[in-house]
């Protein structure tokens, strides 16, 4: 299969030869994989292992009325049970790790179910079989609840609350909303003036990673009073918290080995092994292994969420897209996971690749009574970005235009302002449009064949940052109440208008860096700068008063854990006990120093800010600085 | 739960083991011989993880019943190596990049070994039929069909 | 808990059967329920009997015992008509393990084999020595087959044909096999049969009554084609619709019929 490169495309910016793309190269790892020794989680043997099968919910909703295990602990092979009452917190979310969101998901459900295959007990045997035995002879009361399995009806008052943690049936953004916004100037008025608009929805299912070594843990008791677990995870220290939080253990007692992962693409990160196995072999004594089947991995597994778009478009004759409007629904299943996360990334892509003055998206993470989603390569981008190339497509057909020609046209150029008040640069989608037609024999206009990223960006309004209207629709718990159309500007709330030209530290519109240590030097990220002139800065306007603007202040960060700024600290669950002070009395010690009469110290800040790598707010690190290098 | 001693051939190794009545033939090999090397993917003969040759034949070692290999010879990846000396198989798939994950790498191995052994002057298509039963869920098929037609163009070199 | 049993015999397998036992044949559908945890089985029964592995062609008929794998049938030099359909069972490796046998038992969407088998107007015979016509046989499925038995198919009277949409291995949308015997020119006691199309693989009545009497051509079946799922109700599953099936199973039909590529 030839490779082509374009190496005429940008090849002023670039020192690279692209010698090593396209070439077999030999992998560092490849050696134990064709002689089948690399060391996959399960290919370490332990004398005595025993095997851990769950008992899962047959039920979308259901209410756990009582479990009767009687016949089941006496059975042939049954070691332990593991009741929701054996965990010593029995509640998380998988980004309460950084701070993100609220604990909302047992480890093993104890009160309701909110999906079919939800974990109510696990049973540790001798063997696969006998584990599998004793789970079909475990009699659960089931109260069987109504449930809902679709976005927008889990956003109607009438819809059963599937998560009690978020009782709205979505996350709750910025403690303020139920939805995450993106507004940019005045979609409405763009809509109204606009020779056509263009409307169309778009649904994507779930994925399920699928890969072939399905998750899996084994932990053991090892010296020192350590666990030592073997994990697929594809987050060691992901799996490594949450094992610690959910056992009140202090991670300094797990030791977690992972790293040789038989595939992932993102379904291996939620943890849900590691804490089973570990709790296992820690009331056993006993190495134990926690491994789905593939009917688990494909009934349990967290897979890609699936989501529904709806888009709005304004759009000229000459096919200019003046104003583009998201409606977007992605379906948590039954608790959070990552796609809270999911979408604040989204939000972050749109309104795609494309230079369009006027943008707004509500986006929604719903919670349905449906295997709970997390991340799957790409997730919280690629399925809207299915949607947005299908409704170019619509559009190009509305104003009779070449698709291509379209997408050249609308596309980012170097300096356009994205609706999320970054810049542009390194655009390329021009050069592809061109690549790809030529390619295809697709005959492109000679204007559209003359167009360049690298031209008429940021020309006339296209570096703006226009007035914005604001609204404050859809804050938490309206919408359940009063039954709100879930699109932006659907409502009658406030509205307000942000001037022109400013950065705002509305978490609708953008944050400010939160420190400034946060600011990256792009050559520590081995991008080459000019340092004979500093890089533009960002214009940082001083923000006005504008009544009557949204809510102003930004939300405060999370309560809890308070942490001194600069040093994030683990949660509780971390520290066995809290630091014992000094012992100042005892007799050995030495005097106390005048040190230690001062009062309480600042917390360690290191002299030189640590350099994450961001340089502005908002601003990935895999792409900042100079163009491609 | 009853035990069945089996004896049989494992990579040209008199070998034998208690097999749980029962039990496939890729738990047997993983926990009870020790050969680490075949992989589970499904236990229902749809990833092709867990080829194993007996006698020869390519087989699913997850839908084998482990006592079913009495008295015959099975190979695995494992025994694919001389000593530090790869098979031309395996040299080909480092040099083609025929592998990411790795843990469809054992199965393929043997398919493709099962196909050699019987064709060794393969097309392509019948190397996308050998492998056909085999999933690569990193999608580096492209690859691995490189890797061993390249496999069976050294063998007829070196013939 | 768990038991295996082998007997030399299939006679007197066939009498260890009971409440609570499975037959095991090459493995690739016990050993799934056996993996996945089949509570409901205590004892697998097994048989080294050295006739359920022969294949015999004697005076036109072609017998195949019981555990003849998808491989042995591959490997004969008899059976060049049933390659195809042997070749749409599985991967290889599957092939090495599934046996005719077991193809009667294969639940939907699998047991291609046994389309093929009702296109050629097979017979079951049992370890009892009962005969039994294959269209039979598959409503209730009792008793151990040790062998199936029917006439080669004359010329190329035979076809198959498996519609997946993953190649080369892939579990069938639908497969179809029919035996289109001839007298004076006219098609007559002809043989159509469906798999996917329902619970086990079904005979396509209605078509083969229109055939009878037509010529093999575009006109000639076109009545055959209108009638193609008359009585039918496939099942609806991951792989395809009810109606997907229904739509296409004509386009499908045709393509079997006339032995035209698809594409």
């Amino acid at each position: 299969m030839a490779i082509e490169f374009r190496k005429d495309l940008f090849a002023d910016e670039r020192d690279d030869s692209f010698d090593q793309i396209g070439q077999p190269r030999i992998r560092q790892d490849i050696e134990g994989h064709v002689t089948g020794r690399s060391p996959f989680f399960d290919d370490h043997l332990f004398d005595g292992l025993l095997h851990v099968r769950c008992v899962r919910s047959p039920h979308h909703h259901a209410r756990v009325r009582s479990i009767d295990a009687s016949e089941a602990e006496g059975m042939e092979g049954v070691v332990r049970l593991i009741w929701p009452r054996d965990i010593p917190r029995n509640m998380n979310t998988l980004l309460s790790l950084i701070g993100f969101g609220r604990d909302d998901e047992p480890l093993l459900a104890d009160r309701k179910t909110a999906y079919v295959g939800e974990p109510v007990l696990a049973i540790v045997a001798t063997s696969v079989q006998a584990a599998q035995r004793a789970v079909a002879a475990v009699r659960v009361d089931w109260e069987v609840l109504p449930h809902v399995l679709d976005v927008e009806e889990a956003l109607t008052p009438d819809a059963p609350v599937v998560n009690e943690e978020y009782p709205n049936n979505t996350f709750d953004y910025h403690e303020r909303y139920d939805h995450q916004k993106l507004r940019f100037g005045d979609p409405e008025a763009a809509l109204a003036r606009a020779d056509h608009v263009v409307e169309g929805t778009y649904q994507m299912s779930p994925i399920e990673q699928a890969p072939v070594e399905t998750c899996g843990a084994i932990a053991a008791p090892e010296t020192n009073n350590r666990i030592v677990c073997y994990t697929s995870t594809q987050a060691l220290f992901f799996s490594i918290g949450v094992t610690g939080k959910l056992l009140e253990i202090p991670s300094s007692r797990l030791h977690f080995i992972g790293g040789t992962v038989g595939g992932g693409f993102g379904g291996k990160v939620d943890s849900h092994h590691e804490p089973i196995a570990v709790l296992a072999a820690l009331l056993t004594g006993k190495p134990v292994k926690y491994m789905w089947d593939r009917a688990e991995e494909m009934q349990a597994g967290a897979p890609r969420s699936g989501e529904r778009w709806r888009i709005k478009d304004g759009v000229m004759n000459d096919g200019r897209i003046v104003a583009r409007i998201f409606t977007g629904f992605f379906d948590a299943g039954a608790y959070t996971r990552l796609t809270s996360y999911g979408v604040q990334k989204c939000t972050g892509h749109l309104p795609g690749p494309y230079t369009i003055p006027n943008v707004a998206s509500n986006i929604f993470c719903v919670y349905t009574n449906r295997t709970p989603s997390t991340a799957m390569r790409g997730f919280g981008i690629t399925g809207v970005d299915f949607a947005i190339e299908c409704h170019m497509d619509k559009v190009a057909e509305r104003v009779g235009m070449d698709p291509i020609e379209l997408r050249i046209f609308n596309a980012y150029r170097d300096g356009d302002m994205k609706a999320h008040r970054r810049l542009a640069k390194n655009c390329a989608l021009i050069e592809s449009c061109q690549v790809v037609a030529q390619k295809a024999d697709w005959r492109l206009s000679a204007d559209a064949m003359a167009q360049s990223s690298l031209t008429g960006g940021g020309a006339d309004w296209r570096a703006d940052i226009p007035e914005t209207v604001t609204d404050d629709e859809g804050k938490i718990g309206e919408r359940r109440r009063n039954g709100l159309a879930p699109d932006p500007f659907s409502g009658s709330g406030q509205r307000g208008r942000v001037a022109a030209g400013i950065f705002t530290d509305h978490p609708a519109t953008g944050n400010a860096p939160q420190r400034d240590d946060m600011i990256a030097e792009a050559a520590r990220l081995g991008f080459k700068v000019d340092t004979g002139a500093p890089s533009t800065p960002m214009p940082q306007t001083e923000r006005p008063d504008v009544p009557p603007a949204p809510p102003a202040a930004a939300p405060p960060p999370p309560a809890e854990p308070q942490r001194p700024q600069g040093a994030p600290t683990l949660p509780s669950a971390y520290s066995e006990a809290p630091p014992a002070p000094a012992p100042t009395s005892a007799p050995s010690a030495p005097p106390p120093t005048p040190r230690s009469a001062e009062p309480d110290p600042e917390p360690y800040r290191p002299e030189q800010p640590f350099q994450r790598g961001v340089k502005r707010p908002g601003v990935s690190r895999f792409i900042s600085g100079a163009r491609r290098r | 739960m009853s035990k069945t001693p089996v004896t049989f051939r494992l990579n040209g190794e008199d070998a034998a083991a208690f097999a749980d009545a029962g039990s496939n033939l890729l738990d047997f090999l993983r926990r009870s011989v020790g050969d680490l090397s075949p992989k589970y993917g499904c236990g229902q003969g749809t990833c092709g993880a867990c080829t194993v040759l007996i006698d020869g034949e390519p087989h699913l070692a997850c839908i084998t019943l482990a006592e079913t290999v009495s008295g015959r010879e099975v190979r695995t990846t494992g025994g694919l190596a001389n000593g530090p000396t790869l098979d031309r198989l395996q040299e080909a798939f480092i040099d083609k990049f025929a592998a990411q994950c790795g843990y469809c790498t054992p199965g393929m191995l043997m398919a493709a070994t099962a196909l050699l052994d019987k064709n060794p002057n393969p097309s392509r298509q019948d190397v996308i039929d050998a492998i056909g039963g085999n999933i690569c869920r990193c999608t580096g098929y492209e690859p691995i069909v490189d890797a061993i037609l390249e496999a069976s163009r050294n063998t007829r070199g070196a013939a | 808990m768990l038991r295996v049993d082998t007997y030399p015999t299939a006679a007197e397998a066939a009498r260890a059967l009971g409440p609570g036992t499975r037959f095991l044949g090459g493995g690739s559908l016990v050993m799934i329920e056996l993996n996945y945890g089949a509570s409901d089985i205590d004892r697998i029964v097994r048989t080294s009997d050295p006739e359920l592995k022969e294949i015999r062609v004697e005076a036109g008929r072609v017998h195949l015992g019981a555990l003849v794998s998808m491989s042995d049938v591959l490997n004969s030099r008899d059976l060049d008509f049933l390659a195809p359909v042997a070749q749409a069972v599985g991967g290889p490796a599957v092939r090495s393990a599934a046996s005719v046998g077991g193809n009667l038992f294969a639940p939907h969407p699998y047991g291609d084999f046994s389309v093929a088998l009702l296109a050629l107007d097979a017979m079951v015979q049992t370890a009892d020595g009962v005969s039994h016509a294959l269209e039979g046989y598959l409503a209730d499925r009792s008793g151990l087959v040790t062998s199936v038995s029917f006439a080669a198919p004359a010329g190329n009277t035979f076809a198959f044909r498996k519609v997946r949409r993953v190649r080369p291995k892939g579990a069938s949308v639908m497969s179809m096999a029919c035996r289109l015997s001839r007298s004076a020119g006219r098609l007559s006691d002809v043989r159509v049969a469906y798999g996917a199309m329902g619970p086990t693989a079904v005979r396509a009545k209605a078509v083969e009554q229109a055939l009878e009497g037509a010529t093999l051509d575009e006109r000639g079946i076109a009545p055959a084609l209108e009638r193609a799922t008359e009585g039918l109700d496939p099942p609806t599953d991951a792989l395809a619709s009810s109606w997907y099936r229904k739509e296409t199973a004509v386009v499908h039909l045709r393509r079997l019929l006339l032995a035209e590529d698809a594409r």
